[in-house]
């Protein structure tokens, strides 16, 4: 009997994606294994996915700017049994949150543009939001830190479903 | 049969970042198309004020983790030019050889990850069928290889460590040139195979463009003069002055027109205008996909993406076997002078612009920085109304052009990583 595979999403928030870009460099050494072991449902740039599916594990990268990325954060906690933060935008809202930490006067300038775009007040890491499970720090997330983990997770398969 | 709908396609998939895209189809008529760039602004340029001009380059090339070196050389060539930094020849050479694997790297993201699956009549390229894993085979390689050279001249391939102000801060090893040398050689008849590939297209659109790209001495993507192929050539630091931006309201992003017109820049702009400088052996072997360009068939930016993937292979060999890097430290600024500096260089997805001022303790007080994506956004709305048109007239229903209408978003390969990050406030708003 095929074993079963570890249901993957890969989902994208607040951040310049250069932590899915290292997931994607990644992929140059790890695709077939990651083809054979991985089921992945949810990946924007790799495939189209109009719906959200229950997810063993579910990697995030950037931060949280506005209500409907919060909403999203939520739901995706909601249908995956384990939740990896990936990059110091995701783990620490750095550097995409460094607005919060502007002056008085630079805020006020960008006050504006920041309510037109409906961003919330602050930018905040995931773990503000939800319960995450693995936080690899790092801008952008070491490559070899990933890999280990995502080994970890896909070792652990029966391990993983009990989150 | 003449019909009134909408297509509105929501977070495209298998691009840079998020975006949605609605079309207008009224009387059998395509009228508009509005590219919704729905990417979360992170405020770079508002971050940057303040800061010393060496923090600077570091911490704007977070705007965009697919394209970073691209933003870290432009942004350290801005603030060398507004701290009057000359750079050695050896460092300039670095620095051309880092966006050349950048280069190798995105578009072979790009087009074999992204554009691929469309080619195969494929969702992804995780649904390729086991017998044609040979091609993702290929494909994974020349990626790789990209990443090798990022790696051994920038230290990482996202956002790279050694490159800096003035220069580099470590030099390549002997080892790290001479295996990054074997794997090109290696790499090198997969990405000529692709070419091919991407050469027997299915897709065609023709639109007369101004075509615009930054054309150098061995096509290169940091030196050069700015030409149009409307006939305009420019200096770097004039560039801006033609660049006239355009407020979107719809989008996360602005737009820009060149000399009060929509114009394309990107690799196929890049080749159009140059195409003589590419290397020799690149010319050679993509003779016979040469002589599509100058093209003004949108999809050929594909086949111009995978023909740059073998130029910056076989430049890079060249340059790599024929120089000795020597040990070298960055050129230090000399603090005290107010100055402005613009940095421009062909990134992926076309030309990258990037202004700082100092003051004189060397503390930033402007900046601008201008991506490609965004001029690119209101050649890419115009075409896509002329491309729908075109397959209403060929009786094509909602649902294929649905599908079309991504393929052709993909093949100008946007970044909305990027797009955004040039929103200006607009001051009407504040009430
Ligand atoms: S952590 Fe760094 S590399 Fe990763 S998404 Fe954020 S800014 Fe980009």
């Amino acid at each position: 009997m095929p074993k079963k595979r570890l249901k993957t999403g890969i989902f994208s928030f607040t951040c310049c994606e250069g932590c899915t870009v290292t997931f994607i460099e990644l992929l140059n050494k790890k695709f077939f294994e990651y083809r054979e072991k991985m089921g992945i449902c949810s990946f924007r740039v790799l495939k189209s996915s109009p719906k959200l599916c229950k997810m063993d594990l579910a990697i995030i990268e950037g931060a949280i700017s506005t209500e409907s990325e919060r909403k999203k954060l939520l739901k995706i906690r909601k249908n995956a049994k384990k939740v990896m933060a990936i990059g110091s935008c995701a783990v620490t809202g750095m550097p995409s949150s460094q607005r919060n930490s502007f002056s008085k006067e630079l805020k006020k300038q960008i006050w504006p543009l920041v309510k037109r775009l409906h961003q919330l007040d602050e930018i905040k890491p995931l773990h503000d939001y939800v319960k995450v499970d693995i936080s690899l720090n790092g801008c952008p997330v070491g490559i070899n830190h990933l890999e280990k983990s995502i080994d970890e997770c896909l070792k652990g398969g029966k391990h993983a479903q009990k989150f | 049969m003449h019909k009134s709908f909408d297509i509105s396609l929501k977070n495209i998939s298998k691009i840079e970042g998020h975006t949605h895209l609605d079309i207008a189809v009224r009387k059998g008529e395509a009228i508009s198309a509005k590219l919704k760039i729905s990417e979360n602004k992170r405020f770079y340029t508002n971050a940057i004020k303040g800061m010393p001009y060496n923090g600077v380059p570091l911490r704007v090339a977070r705007i965009c983790g697919t394209c970073s070196p691209a933003h870290l050389s432009c942004s350290c060539e801005a603030v060398e030019r507004a701290m009057g930094i000359e750079l050695s020849e050896q460092s300039k050479l670095l620095r051309e050889i880092l966006v050349m694997a950048n280069n190798i790297r995105d578009h072979a993201m790009h087009l074999y990850f992204f554009c691929l699956p469309d080619i195969m009549g494929k969702d992804s390229v995780l649904d390729f069928p086991k017998k044609q894993d040979y091609l993702i085979h290929n494909a994974l390689h020349v990626k790789e290889v990209g990443n090798t050279l990022c790696n051994v001249i920038g230290g990482r391939s996202v956002h790279p460590t050694f490159a800096s102000v003035g220069g580099f801060t470590e030099i390549p090893s002997k080892e790290g040139i001479k295996k990054a040398i074997s794997e090109l050689k290696e790499a090198r008849q997969f990405a000529l195979d692709f070419a091919g590939t991407f050469h027997e297209k299915d897709l065609s659109f023709k639109r007369e463009s101004n075509f615009v790209a930054l054309a150098g001495k061995k096509f290169s993507y940091i030196d050069g003069v700015i030409m149009a192929s409307s006939g305009t050539a420019i200096l770097e630091e004039d560039f801006r002055k033609h660049l006239e931006r355009v407020v979107i309201p719809y989008s996360t992003s602005t737009a820009f027109e060149f000399d009060f017109k929509d114009f394309m820049v990107g690799a196929l702009a890049r080749v159009n205008m140059n195409k003589p400088g590419l290397n020799e052996k690149t010319r050679k072997d993509c003779a016979e996909y040469l002589k599509a360009f100058p093209s003004n068939d949108i999809f050929h930016n594909n086949l111009a993406q995978a023909i740059e993937i073998v130029h910056c292979i076989d430049r890079s060999i060249e340059e790599l076997t024929s120089h000795d890097f020597k040990a070298e430290k960055p050129v230090e600024a000399k603090i005290g002078k107010e100055g402005i500096g613009v940095g421009v260089v062909e990134a992926p997805r076309g030309t990258l612009y990037h202004m700082v001022a100092v003051d004189k303790n060397g503390i930033v007080n402007k900046s601008e920085i201008i991506i490609p994506t965004a001029q690119n956004l209101i050649h890419m709305e115009k075409t896509m109304v002329g491309f729908v048109n075109e397959l209403l007239r060929q009786g094509m229903g909602k649902q294929k052009i649905s599908m079309m209408a991504e393929r052709l978003i993909r093949a100008y390969d946007p970044c909305m990583s990027c797009a955004t990050h040039f929103l200006k406030i607009d001051w009407r708003e504040q009430r």
